[in-house]
């Protein structure tokens, strides 16, 4: 019948808020502007280029993925952008090309695509990349050694590192406000704590990260320094020194976020984000890392589907039959 | 549409809406050349003694298919049986689509005049089973007996839809008698009306128990009113009915009211129309008048591509073809242009947990969607509460990757259902 007009047929609700993964993911990206742009601004080029090349690879990755796998293309999504761009937050302005290639390559394809692609990662593929690079090539991630040719006009030191081997009395030489304002050495974007706030806020007030992890991941950090300052205030830095310094307010904000890797219930969320931050001091202060917060919260991601397991009581479940 | 806000970081709040006290606009629809009536039996159950084509109907008149004690149908018209067929329905359902010519000089049929009105349980199955707003007043009717509390929804199940408000502000007095004509039916012991705070005053001049409702989607479902109002909650897996609570629109009321206080069969339903730009207009139409006459007298056009939705823009239905008619249970016609319609995806769910925080149910939507996805129903309804969903739709309303969990919901309960029956039958 050509004069039948053909109408669209499909299941209800028949609205929809408008929310898409695509507004998720370039809400991130715009929320981690400070902090790359401080980064770059104190790197010059170089740290640039290492942005620009680690998002283009991830990208890259994604699309050979697509295609080796036969899937729809996903790469205009934004989710690899998002993975390139917190893998280049994380690194020393001067990691060489091939380090970036083969980080991406881990973060992308065996972080996410393996897994079956967004949603279906166990872990936080940036953090698998890192925690991968960090263990296979030991002076990548150093950013004492990295950095060492930069002159950036302040006590340059890896915070965490001068921590580990100079003990309590390095603390001295950072200010808060220092820290906070990003004079301190460290990855590209992770350095500019006002900047990780500012992102971190806009996107828990726009719901784009959910509110409980952040917040109860630096409670955690807070609490447990604060325990361990206590106990021996000669032996461990106190706790605003640890929430500004390394990768904890990155993490808070950008890396124990991720969607896939977190729980979603809010007893959950809050016990993740706690947990993470125990576990990130515990390995600070007597681990054998310089910073815990990336295998802290590798391994929360992993209890994450147990954790998740607790949940409030569905309505009408266990309700005597009147 | 009602898009999420800037600052989003809540559950979604969806505001029915809530006509005030002046508000008595209705468009009233001049009958069309044509009505068609949709019957819930197939084509091959009609014997042809009681209905075939060339038969001429009256108003009003009780039409069985097979057996004058079987289910049967209004006709909504005078005129001319012109075409019996099959209609494929909802979920596959086998329906016969019953065409009538309709004629202008109106004759009213008698039988249910003729038969005393008196205003018992038996009359009512037998002449009101399909009222304008309960389809199934029979078998509310039927089961009446085990009910202690009846619910008057005075507010409408979905958004945009203000039919049953428009009821109590505008036809408080015929809602009055009819809640006396549902009390004698149904010996009822407990009546209430269910409200939204606007109508209130107007709601308690009819005299009954009235009760307050957060005018707040989904609190205007059953359930909901069940557990925040009645302090019952239903147990998954259960009815309402099942608890003792039956619910009835306040427009099957006050039909029972035209149908005793005038010895006539209510034919006229009033639904909501809701245009492409959203806009919402009452409108008073036949039972049986196809969407495209509702559409013409409008002036409304819609083009390849659009969609066209009975009922509200969370829990209706679309329709594929125009000819479709309203029912006794269309509470809204819309419209959606092509250009704001937002489509689903296929992308697997990224556990963002947007879904979690909408549910009023508390489900594990995000694993509810992960099983379902993959067929395993059973564990679905064991583990993650399947059955425990209400059906208010704001799951998929806010999900970020656009998955279709609604129907993902509605498909996991079906096929449970069907898993159930056939272990009950090797059983």
């Amino acid at each position: 019948m050509p004069d039948q007009k053909l109408l669209l047929g499909s299941p209800a609700p028949f609205w929809h808020n408008g929310s898409s993964i695509k507004a998720r993911s370039y809400n991130i990206i715009l929320a981690s502007i400070p902090a790359v742009v401080a980064g770059i601004y104190q790197y010059g080029t170089p740290a640039l280029g290492v942005v620009s090349l680690s998002i283009s690879f991830a990208m890259l990755w994604e699309l050979l993925m697509n295609l080796a796998m036969g899937r729809d293309l996903s790469i205009g999504d934004g989710n690899a952008a998002v993975i390139g761009l917190m893998f280049a937050m994380l690194i020393p302005a001067t990691t060489p090309w091939w380090a970036v290639l083969t980080g991406t390559f881990v973060a992308v394809v065996v972080g996410k695509q393996i897994f079956g692609g967004i949603g279906c990662n166990l872990l936080n593929p940036a953090l698998v990349a890192i925690a991968i690079l960090m263990l296979s090539w030991e002076g990548l991630l150093n950013f004492d050694e990295a950095l060492v040719n930069y002159d950036l006009g302040f006590y340059a030191a890896y915070p965490l590192g001068a921590l580990k081997h100079h003990g309590v009395s390095s603390v001295g030489y950072y200010s808060p406000l220092d820290l906070l304002l990003g004079r301190q050495i460290g990855g590209i974007g992770s350095t500019f704590g006002l900047g990780l706030i500012i992102g971190g806020l806009y996107l828990m007030l726009r719901g784009h990260i959910r509110w409980e992890i952040p917040i109860s991941f630096l409670v955690g950090i807070f609490v447990t320094s604060l325990i361990f300052n206590m106990a021996n205030p000669d032996k461990y830095a106190g706790p605003v020194f640890h929430l500004l310094t390394g990768y904890t307010l990155i993490g808070a904000f950008f890396l124990a976020t991720e969607d896939s890797s977190s729980p979603v219930n809010f007893v959950a969320m809050l016990l993740y984000g706690t947990m993470a931050g125990i576990l990130t001091i515990l390995i600070r202060n007597i681990g054998f890392f310089l910073d815990g917060t990336v295998f802290a919260i590798l391994m929360l991601n992993v209890a994450s589907p147990l954790l998740d397991k607790i949940r409030p009581k569905a309505m009408g479940k266990g309700v005597d039959y009147a | 549409m009602i898009k999420k806000p800037f600052f989003g970081w809540g559950r979604p709040k969806l505001k029915y809406p809530v006509i005030q006290k002046h508000e008595t606009d209705l468009i009233e629809l001049a009958l069309g050349k044509k009505v068609i009536v949709l019957f819930g039996k197939p084509c091959s159950d009609i014997d042809e003694g009681f209905l075939k084509v060339g038969n001429r109907v009256k108003t009003g008149q009780r039409l069985s298919l097979r057996d004058a004690d079987d289910e049967y149908f209004i006709s909504p018209a005078t005129g001319t049986v012109t075409e019996i067929s099959e209609h494929i329905g909802y979920l596959g359902v086998n329906q016969t689509s019953i065409s009538i010519k309709t004629e202008k000089d109106e004759q009213w049929d008698d039988e249910f005049r003729n038969s005393g009105g008196t205003v018992s349980s038996e009359t009512a199955v037998k002449f009101l089973g399909r009222l304008p707003g309960c389809s199934s007043f029979a078998s509310f009717v039927k089961a009446a007996p085990t009910l202690d509390t009846i619910v008057i929804k005075g507010i409408d199940e979905d958004l945009l839809i203000t039919t049953n408000q428009f009821i109590i502000n505008s036809r408080t007095e015929a809602l009055k008698e009819g809640i006396g004509y549902l009390r004698r039916i149904t010996d009822a012991k407990r009546i209430i009306l269910v409200v939204p705070p606007a109508l209130v005053n107007k709601a308690e001049e009819t005299g009954t128990e009235v009760k307050v409702v957060d005018p707040v989607y989904p609190q205007g479902l059953p359930e909901m009113v069940m557990k925040k109002l009645l302090d019952r909650t239903v147990p998954e897996g259960k009815t309402c009915e099942q608890m003792g609570v039956g619910f009835i629109s306040s427009e099957a009321v006050a039909s029972l009211a035209d149908a005793f206080g005038q010895g006539r069969i209510p034919v006229h339903k009033i639904f909501a129309l809701i245009n492409k730009q959203g806009l919402c207009v009452n409108i008073k139409a036949r039972i049986g008048t196809p969407v495209k006459d509702v559409l013409g007298f409008l002036d409304i056009h819609t083009y390849a591509g659009d969609r066209l939705v009975l009922g509200g823009p969370m829990r209706g239905k679309s329709i594929y073809s125009e000819d479709t008619p309203v029912s006794e249970d269309t509470d809204a016609i819309m419209i959606q242009d092509k250009e704001r319609v937002i489509l689903y995806s296929d992308t697997p769910c990224l556990n963002c947990g947007e879904c979690v925080r909408a549910c009023p149910a508390n489900l594990p939507v995000n694993m509810l969607v992960r099983v379902l996805e993959n067929g395993l129903y059973e564990e679905a309804a064991q583990e993650y509460d399947l059955l425990s969903c209400i059906e208010c739709g704001l799951c998929a309303y806010v999900c970020v990757a656009r998955i279709p969990v609604y129907q993902f919901i509605m498909l996991g309960k079906y096929e449970f259902e069907k898993l159930k029956s056939a272990e009950e039958l090797n059983a």
